[in-house]
């Protein structure tokens, strides 16, 4: 390892964490409101700065200057990792998704190991632990229930999570993520293959398991953050809040910002497997129709900005999917515990089992 | 005796929900398109915008004492307001007017007489009960202060807020 | 006396349609009442003389249809027949006679009432936002009852003196009056000074007082409280608190050994007014302006307000146990025969016991009370101002004359052999003990409510209660026990003096399951033989004779039947000397 891999890699570490990802989760904050609001037919916050964009930070004073209470009957040690525990899994498995390109050489992920989607998996899973934890050392009646009910969904919906992305692993051929989104960068994305061998029947076909797993991803993923209609754990009319009603101030901010990075890393790996990362195709009638590659790989200050270009792809598809999470939040109610169960395991987890055999079908079948 | 609900059969598109929830993903965006070009306007943006200027007649605001058109203050300090109030918001301490007084003939006067604003809680009943067209309920809302004694109105304060009193009986000017 | 044993005869007679029997003598307005058929009245009063001008009380009346034998003619229902007048009658004035009819809810006798409401408001100022008596004016209930909503006089009211001052506690509004006469009959009957009465005709017919004389006798607060509307209104009263938002406790008044029964009229902590409670077995109807007034003494500056003991120069504010423990401890250090206790005839039976029992325990020899003397008069103000002398009496023991022993004790209080002094309510400079003796007491106790002289050179300083400020039970002068009720909170952290002194009982080692004032009278009535039997609750708000006492007050007060036969015919010889 030399100097200059260090120095990049913690750059990027420092620059993703604090530059993009916090005040991304701040702002996502604020987007909800706003979203809500408009849905509902309100404004939402606009008061403090212009449109209210100063809200997230008003908001971060004032969770600072809250009164860090710890009730007296909770398991202090526990209490106090558990937010901690919501929030690090969540920011943590961000190092393996490439946002970018490459940027003056440097590749734009931050580690780029060859088993990506395991280590993201191993890490996401450790998320359900800051709640469980939350749950049970508050000593408390509803977050006890709320902690009991998000082990149980998270464990199921898991299952569904790891089987829906097998069939990109299976097309692609690696673990790698950068290479499943270079794959995709040569052959269309998982949804939507426009780009290559446009004869290639098989490719056709294999689109539409595609889209199913993208859709029992997606879904699963709602259900791994806990947003509605998967919000059993947090359901404020049952359970007065659920895992987190015995946390104030700061404490209670971690939960609540840990759930925004958890649906921030969960679009960035949505956007990765299935939609192209950060690739846009761009139509060129030069010399005949064919896609543009805009990449960092061009000489001079041309390969700048197609690298930067290529990080706000990325953020801009990760922020169509965090808006789609709202929409989806402001319209649907919340499912029922019995439902939920039923969901994850009586069909979202067979569809994603027969489709892996369709995906393999198909690929056996066309000899890829 | 449990009660079974008919549950009414559903086909299977039904039974899909996606069509139902792709039609509320449709109503909500509307919603969200419709409010975010201004197209639906409900909030009213409050201190910069007010509805002062159509606010109905019988509004009810901050309780104030009033004069009359003689400049007497109307009150006669019966405390029936205090009587009446179901928060207990209202104090008065009565007085005697002098014998050399101009309105000597009323005999009785409030010496204090505190509103805390703090319990008022703007029923009107005072206004409702007054026998002597004294306290009324006017316009004023944004009622503020920064302790517990500000938000008292005394004497003072309520008959700035009050003011003056057309149309009312002049019940001790004339001869009876 | 021979006459009162038989029975008097008693009538039959027929209220609104159902017979009832009286007693002969009984007025129709009190029949209708006891009957449950309520009449309205102004100027009758149960203890005042009828001269039935206010016109209230018309009734439509008839007596039995007679027969050409000259006997009742009796009706399908075997009960006479009656003959009903056309004319409605007064019922205040009128006994009923045998056989009599009765309709107070006639149309007519509702028409009547309703002309008659409509009457006396033609020239009523309607002033009832600045009058003190709105609230209990009966003008205002009967007005609601009887009258109709709207008057139909379009001329201008008549213009009458309003703030009379009719002497130094009454102030009079005179258009408000509406010429009852309750208050001239009172001066005449009860008070026996003539000073009232009506001058001018019709319209302008005004009370006021006779030239050269004021309203100023001892009793003259009582026609403030039997005027009916609010022209008599009190001007220590007067504009101070709205009548509705009075709490009104009953007690008794403790000014002197009369007791009586009161209303204490207070809101918030704060004691407004004192009105007389009827209880024909003390006070009748009435009470003097003396006592009345005789409370804002409860308010004053003077009130002490926290337990303190000496500390070198001055007197240090403690809290309750260590004033008491220090009590208990300067008393134990002395015998029996070096301790005083001056005990007060103010104080109620309670405390009076745990005194005893205090010095009984301690083996006083010195004890006894300050007794209080004035000039009484034969109404109600009695000669001994204490209030509970017989009670002192009675649960001291003391053998002599209240206050025979003072002097003695002041002298052995300057030789030196009473080197510890408790005084509960009283100040010693009054017996002649000098504030040196005092000052050189090696223990001088006080219990009072207000600092005095003496208060400065106590060495414990126990802050009591006043009268209004506590339960407890007293015997009048007639031997009669009355209850006390609390009707405010004492100021500061001043307590029950009965507590002060079960604390104090108790620091000394005796006395033991005292919770309640309930518990002190128990262990009275167990040992006193006049209250076996009695509890606080049983005496009951009009008390209960307790004492037969051998040289009990003359009866030379005439009952109130005589009175009024007196005042009626005092009233019918002035009539004939003006027609004459």
């Amino acid at each position: 390892m030399n100097v200059f891999f260090i120095t990049t890699s913690l750059l990027k570490i420092i620059g993703m964490i604090f530059v993009v990802i916090l005040p991304m989760v701040s702002y996502a904050v604020y987007a909800e409101r706003r979203v809500s609001a408009l849905i509902q037919d309100r404004l939402g916050p606009n008061r403090v700065g212009p449109a209210g964009l100063f809200q997230p930070i008003a908001d971060a004073a004032k969770f600072l200057f809250k009164e860090d209470f710890t009730p007296a009957q909770v398991n202090k040690f526990y209490y106090w990792l558990a937010p901690c525990l919501a929030m690090v899994p969540a920011i943590t498995t961000i190092a393996v998704v490439p946002f970018g390109s490459t940027l003056l050489g440097v590749p734009m992920v931050i580690a780029d190991i060859n088993v990506g989607i395991l280590y993201v998996f191993a890490i996401s899973s450790l998320g359900v632990y800051g709640i469980v934890l939350a749950g049970w050392a508050s000593n408390s009646k509803y977050p006890f229930l709320g902690g009991v009910r998000s082990s149980s969904q998270m464990i199921s919906y898991e299952l569904s999570l790891g089987l829906a992305v097998i069939p990109v692993f299976l097309l692609v051929g690696n673990l790698r993520l950068t290479n499943v989104v270079r794959y995709q960068i040569e052959n269309g994305w998982m949804i939507a293959p426009f780009i290559g061998d446009w004869a290639n029947l098989g490719k056709w076909l294999l689109a539409i398991p595609m889209i199913t797993s993208f859709f029992v991803f997606t879904i699963a993923v709602f259900a791994e953050t806990n947003r509605l209609p998967f919000d059993l754990p947090e359901a404020e009319q049952e359970l007065a809040g659920g895992y987190h009603t015995e946390y104030s101030s700061m404490k209670f901010a971690l939960f609540f910002l840990g759930e925004y990075a958890a649906m921030i890393t969960g679009s960035a790996i949505i956007v990765t497997l299935f939609l192209g990362g950060w690739h846009l195709p761009l139509p060129s009638l030069h010399g005949g129709f064919h896609w543009l590659v805009v990449d960092g790989t061009a000489p001079g200050w041309r390969g700048v900005v197609g690298g930067l270009f290529n990080i706000a792809t990325f953020f801009v598809k990760v922020a169509a999917l965090l808006f789609m999470f709202m929409w989806v939040r402001w319209t649907l109610p919340r499912f029922r515990y019995d439902q939920l169960m039923r969901l994850g395991w009586l069909f979202f987890f067979e569809i994603a089992l027969v489709n892996i055999f369709i995906v393999a079908g198909i690929l056996a079948y066309f000899q890829f | 005796m449990a009660i079974t609900v008919a549950r009414p059969k559903r086909n299977w598109r039904e039974r899909l929900y996606l069509p139902a929830i792709a039609a509320g993903m449709v109503i909500t965006i509307k919603h969200f398109k419709n409010t975010i070009f201004g197209r639906t306007k409900v909030t009213m943006q409050y201190p910069e915008e007010k509805w002062d200027s159509s606010l109905p007649e019988h509004y009810r605001g901050a309780p104030a004492l009033v004069r009359d058109t003689d400049g007497r203050v109307r009150c006669v300090a019966c405390q029936l307001c205090e009587f009446i109030c179901p928060p207990r918001a209202i104090k008065i301490i009565p007085g005697e007017i002098p014998s050399t007084d101009r309105f000597a003939k009323v005999e009785k006067y409030p010496e204090e007489f505190d509103i805390d604003m703090v319990r008022c809680i703007f029923c009107g009943m005072c206004e409702e009960v007054c026998p002597e067209q004294a306290i009324f309920l006017r316009k004023d809302y944004a009622i503020t202060g920064f302790t517990r004694e500000e938000m008292v109105h005394d004497k003072d304060k309520l008959l700035e807020i009050g003011g003056v009193m057309h149309g009312v009986v002049l019940k001790w000017n004339e001869k009876k | 006396m021979s006459e009162r044993a038989t029975a008097p005869p008693m009538f039959n007679v027929q209220i609104d349609g159902v017979w009832r029997q009286f007693p002969k003598g009984t007025r129709v307005i009190e029949a209708c009442e006891q009957a449950g058929s309520y009449v309205p009245h102004y100027c009758y009063h149960k203890k005042l003389s009828s001269p039935g001008n206010c016109r209230m009380c018309l009734i439509e009346m008839g007596m039995p249809k007679l027969g050409p034998d000259r006997k009742p003619e009796l009706g399908a229902d075997g009960k006479p027949v009656i003959n009903w007048m056309l004319r409605p009658q007064i019922s205040c004035a009128q006994d009923i006679a045998e056989g009599m009819g009765v309709r107070t809810n006639s149309p007519l006798a509702k028409e009547c009432q309703r002309g008659v409401m409509e009457f006396l408001l033609i020239n009523h100022p309607l002033d009832c936002p600045i009058c003190d008596q709105a609230g209990e004016c009966l003008l205002q209930e009967f007005s609601v009852e009887y009258g109709t909503a709207e008057s139909r006089f379009l001329e201008n009211k008549v213009k009458k003196p309003k703030n009379v001052v009719l002497g130094p506690r009454v102030t009079l509004d005179d258009e408000r009056c509406i010429l009852c006469s309750r208050c001239i009959r009172f001066c005449q009957e009860i008070a026996k000074d003539d000073v009232l009465g009506f001058v001018d005709r019709g319209s302008h017919t005004v009370l006021t007082a006779h030239p050269g004389k004021r309203l100023e006798n001892n009793y003259s607060l009582n026609t403030v409280d039997i005027c009916p509307v609010g022209a008599l209104t009190s001007s220590d009263f007067r504009f101070k608190m709205r009548v509705w938002f009075l709490k009104e406790t009953k007690s008794i008044c403790t000014s002197c050994a009369t007791g009586c029964n009161t209303l204490i009229g207070t809101r918030e902590d704060i004691i407004y007014r004192q009105t007389p409670r009827q209880n024909d077995a003390v006070n009748s109807c009435w009470m003097c302006d003396y006592g009345r007034l005789h409370f804002s003494y409860l308010e004053s500056e003077k009130r002490l307000l926290e337990p303190r003991i000496s500390s070198g120069e001055k007197l240090a504010a403690v809290n309750w146990k260590t004033a008491i423990t220090q009590a208990a401890l300067q008393l134990r250090q002395f015998s029996g025969w070096e301790i005083a206790v001056v005990a007060s005839g103010r104080m109620t039976n309670e405390e009076l016991w745990l005194t005893a029992q205090i010095a009984r325990l301690l083996g006083v020899q010195f004890i006894d009370i300050v007794p209080r003397t004035g000039p009484s008069d034969d109404i109600l103000l009695s000669a001994d101002r204490n209030p509970n002398s017989n009670g002192a009496r009675l649960l001291l023991q003391l053998a002599s004359e209240p206050g025979a022993k003072l002097p003695a004790l002041a002298e052995a209080a300057k030789s030196g052999q009473v080197k510890a002094l408790v005084a509960l309510g009283e100040n010693p400079l009054a017996f002649g003990i000098s504030t040196e003796q005092l000052a050189q007491l090696p223990a001088f106790i006080v219990m009072d409510i207000l600092s005095n002289v003496a208060t400065e050179h106590a060495t414990v300083l126990l802050p009591a209660s006043g009268f209004a400020e506590k339960r407890g039970s007293m015997i009048n002068g007639k031997g009669r026990l009355q209850r006390l009720n609390r009707a405010v909170r004492p100021p500061g952290t001043a307590r029950d003096d009965w507590e002060i002194l079960r604390d104090l009982l108790q620091a000394l080692g005796g006395g033991n399951a005292i919770y309640s004032i309930e518990d002190v009278f128990r262990q009275m009535s167990d040992a006193v033989p006049q209250f076996a039997g009695l509890s606080l609750s049983k005496i009951g708000d009009p008390g209960a004779h307790v004492m037969q006492l051998e040289e009990s007050p003359p009866t030379e007060k005439p009952s109130d039947e005589a009175k009024i036969e007196e005042g009626a015919s005092a009233q019918s010889q002035r009539r004939n000397e003006k027609s004459t």
